[in-house]
């Protein structure tokens, strides 16, 4: 602290220098959070869970793993947790590793325990991979609505656009010839139409003509409306209704789960930009002659990346819930992968007799659902500047 | 007010052809046909698949099968693929069904959320504030299957009552006493569950309400004239904090329709959610369809509503 002070060359001048503060960004984030109690308990649990899902993963796949998820001994079947397996009767390559079945086994005779690791990397990357999705469309969406909002979509576009629509349907239905003549006419009048922008955009147009460059309807408006429409469907539903339309498989479900769910982040950095924009750093950079995208990815993201990263965080929660939800229905990850949602799924019938079927694998979704949805409630708090201490 | 309400009409019948048309396109771009349902039944010859193509217009181009469909739809000519009984009038007999479930999960949701969140924004940061907090957080996280799980357990080793179902099985001759509590029984449960998320969310935005409205100078002034907390809490905060929830009144709507399929699937209810899942596992695309149809124009009906109440109960928004 004394060195940047000499250093300082306003000290010199006798003037008091420009107090600068005491704290990165970083710790005082890491000040706030330690200080709720809450969020810190989620963050700990959530870095537990992803080194537990990355061990898992590393540890129940490949052809020979530590824990196999997949061996059935039919002999060991329901046996409740931390029972030692009855090692007369077993294969040596089937005694389980730790020499007990610390979560019980189910009514194969699987090691719940495996299969609770195995499900652990399912959770993980459906959760963080659908909200990837989710928040990525939402910046682009709400980005573009917010910053370019006003900008008018012309008649000529839209009719190119609903040309080119029409010539993927046709190309789609087999009439190969039309489509593609109908993409070379979209595409020489996108052409021309740049050529004339850049060239020979003083010459007058015929009135007939003009009617074609009117505005129609602004970007904000349309991008709004689309999301409106999103928002009609109910979301387990529509999720429903096309993963079990689609093959099985844990990559639809994540684009699945991402394509309905970005909504919430549009709103948001929407509503960022539009304040954002009009503020005087904006203001300074456009007149510093900063390229639209530089402004945006340098100078606009980073202020509205706040309300965002909360609503990922408990996004995380929700798809992590989704993913179980549909497991538990039969429409997730397909068997013999293990799932937390088809584990307890696959338990029901014995809730009685078997209760740790259901209760393992509740207790482990119910763990990292709240770890996720109280750091995210945490979030809010430190990221709002309100509750910021002054320096 | 008049301008308002025909521009948000229009709208929102834009909106309502916008979405028929995606959710058309879904459903109907999605790999798979639903005339290949059930390939090892051995009624399903190809001269059985062609007759069941051409009956249901599904040899037509897309969009003639688009307006087919939604013509049928208004007239209420729509049959289900599955035993062509017509569409609306198997949704509503499940509508009637879902009905009690909606009602007392409505009930108890409302009636609990408020006590709450109001108590837990007067003693902010005590022991009830922090506890109810926390239980919020876990009623949120918690998946609704295993709470299910949970509370079967609970209910069946504790009470000795079966809660699977709309009714006990065979309890044709019982007295009309133990007919309505067997019947409150099994309703008791779903609808607890329905509940839990709705009651931790709710209370958490009362308080939050409650504790925007407390730190208003007009709540101070209240207190330094020396009026009692009672009065100030209940009189001067509660009045205004309430403002919001008046409009979601309207929002409850789209409840009515989306019944959980998780649940309901759990408890064997034959409600809205198991029809519709049903439904998906059968490939019965007009009731997924008008499902989705109906519950399209639910959640639009209730903005409108919403917005309506909202500038019919707030004299400073006119839009």
């Amino acid at each position: 602290m004394m060195e940047t002070d000499t250093k300082n060359p306003l000290q010199n001048t006798g003037m008091e220098g420009p107090l600068a503060p005491r704290q990165s960004r970083l710790q005082e984030f890491w000040r706030l959070l330690k200080r709720n109690n809450l969020a810190f308990v989620g963050l700990i649990i959530f870095v537990l869970f992803f080194l537990t899902a990355l061990v898992g993963l590393m540890l129940t796949s490949g052809t020979r793993p530590v824990f196999d998820p997949a061996m059935v001994r039919l002999q060991e079947k329901l046996r409740p947790p931390l029972s030692r397996p009855n090692v007369e009767t077993l294969r040596p390559e089937e005694i389980p590793r730790l020499g007990l079945y610390l979560f019980g086994t189910d009514d194969l005779g699987r090691d719940v325990f495996a299969r609770m690791l195995q499900g652990a990397w399912v959770s993980l990357t459906v959760g963080f991979v659908a909200v990837g999705i989710s928040v990525l469309i939402g910046i682009l969406m709400g980005g573009i609505s917010g910053y370019f909002g006003q900008n008018q979509i012309s008649v000529d576009q839209i009719l190119a656009a609903i040309v080119l629509l029409f010539a993927v349907g046709l190309l789609l239905f087999g009439a190969i010839s039309l489509g593609v003549v109908s993409v070379l006419i979209v595409s020489a009048y996108i052409v021309f139409s740049l050529r004339w922008k850049k060239g020979l955009g003083k010459r007058t147009l015929p009135k007939w003509m003009k009617v074609f460059l009117t505005g129609a309807i602004s970007i904000d408006t349309l991008i709004m409306r689309f999301v409106d429409i999103m928002l009609c469907f109910p979301s387990f539903f529509l999720i429903l209704t096309v993963v079990a339309l689609l093959p099985a498989s844990m990559y639809n479900i994540m684009i699945v789960i991402g394509l309905t769910s970005w909504m919430g982040a549009t709103r948001f950095v929407r509503a960022e930009f539009l304040s954002l924009r009009e503020q005087d750093f904006v203001t300074a950079a456009r007149a510093l002659g900063i390229s639209n995208w530089r402004i945006i990815f340098r100078h606009m993201i980073p202020n509205a990346v706040a309300p965002v990263l909360v609503s990922a965080t408990i996004g995380i929660a929700m798809a992590i819930l989704t993913e179980a939800g549909l497991s538990f229905l039969g429409f997730g990850v397909p068997p013999p992968h293990a799932t937390w949602g088809n584990i307890l799924s696959d338990g029901k019938r014995f809730i009685f007799d078997a209760p740790w079927l259901t209760f393992v694998p509740g207790f482990a979704i119910l763990v990292v659902v709240l770890s996720f949805n109280l750091f995210g409630e945490g979030l809010r708090d430190i990221l709002n500047p309100k509750l910021r201490e002054r320096y | 007010m008049l301008s308002f309400i025909g521009r948000s009409i229009i709208q929102k019948i834009i909106t309502l052809f916008f979405v028929s048309v995606v959710s058309f396109l879904i459903i109907h771009l999605a790999p798979g046909k639903p005339s290949q349902v059930d390939p090892l039944n051995p009624k399903f010859t190809p001269e059985m698949v062609e007759r069941f193509r051409k009956e249901f217009h599904l040899d037509k181009p897309l969009y003639i099968q688009y307006i087919y469909f939604y013509r049928g739809l208004f007239t209420g000519k729509t049959v289900s693929w599955k035993d062509n009984q017509s569409v609306l009038k198997k949704i509503w007999e499940r509508f009637l069904n879902s009905l009690p479930l909606f009602i007392v999960g409505t009930i108890l949701t409302w009636t609990l959320s408020f006590p709450i969140g109001i108590r837990s924004a007067i003693f902010r940061g005590g022991l009830y504030d922090r506890s109810s907090t926390f239980f919020s957080y876990l009623l949120i996280s918690i998946p609704g299957f295993f709470f299910a799980y949970i509370l079967i357990i609970f209910v069946v080793t504790r009470f000795h009552v079966p809660v699977i179902g709309m009714e006990t099985f065979g309890l044709g001759e019982a007295s009309w006493l133990r007919m309505i509590m067997d019947r409150i029984w099994h309703l008791l449960l779903p609808s607890v569950l329905g509940a839990t998320g709705g009651i931790a969310i709710l209370s958490r935005y009362v308080r939050s309400q409650m504790l925007e409205v407390e730190g208003q100078d007009y709540v101070r002034t209240a207190r330094a004239k020396g009026l009692p907390p009672e009065q100030v809490h209940y009189k001067h905060a509660l009045r205004n904090a309430l403002l919001p929830f008046v409009t979601m009144f309207g929002l409850i709507l789209p409840g009515l329709i989306g019944g959980s399929v998780i649940i309901e699937s759990i408890f064997s209810w034959p409600g809205m959610g198991r029809m519709a899942y049903e439904a998906i596992l059968a490939r019965d695309y007009p009731i997924i369809l008008t499902v989705n149809f109906v519950s399209a124009v639910l959640v639009l009906a209730g903005t409108f509503v919403s917005d309506l109440l909202y500038m019919v109960v707030d004299p400073r928004i006119r839009l």
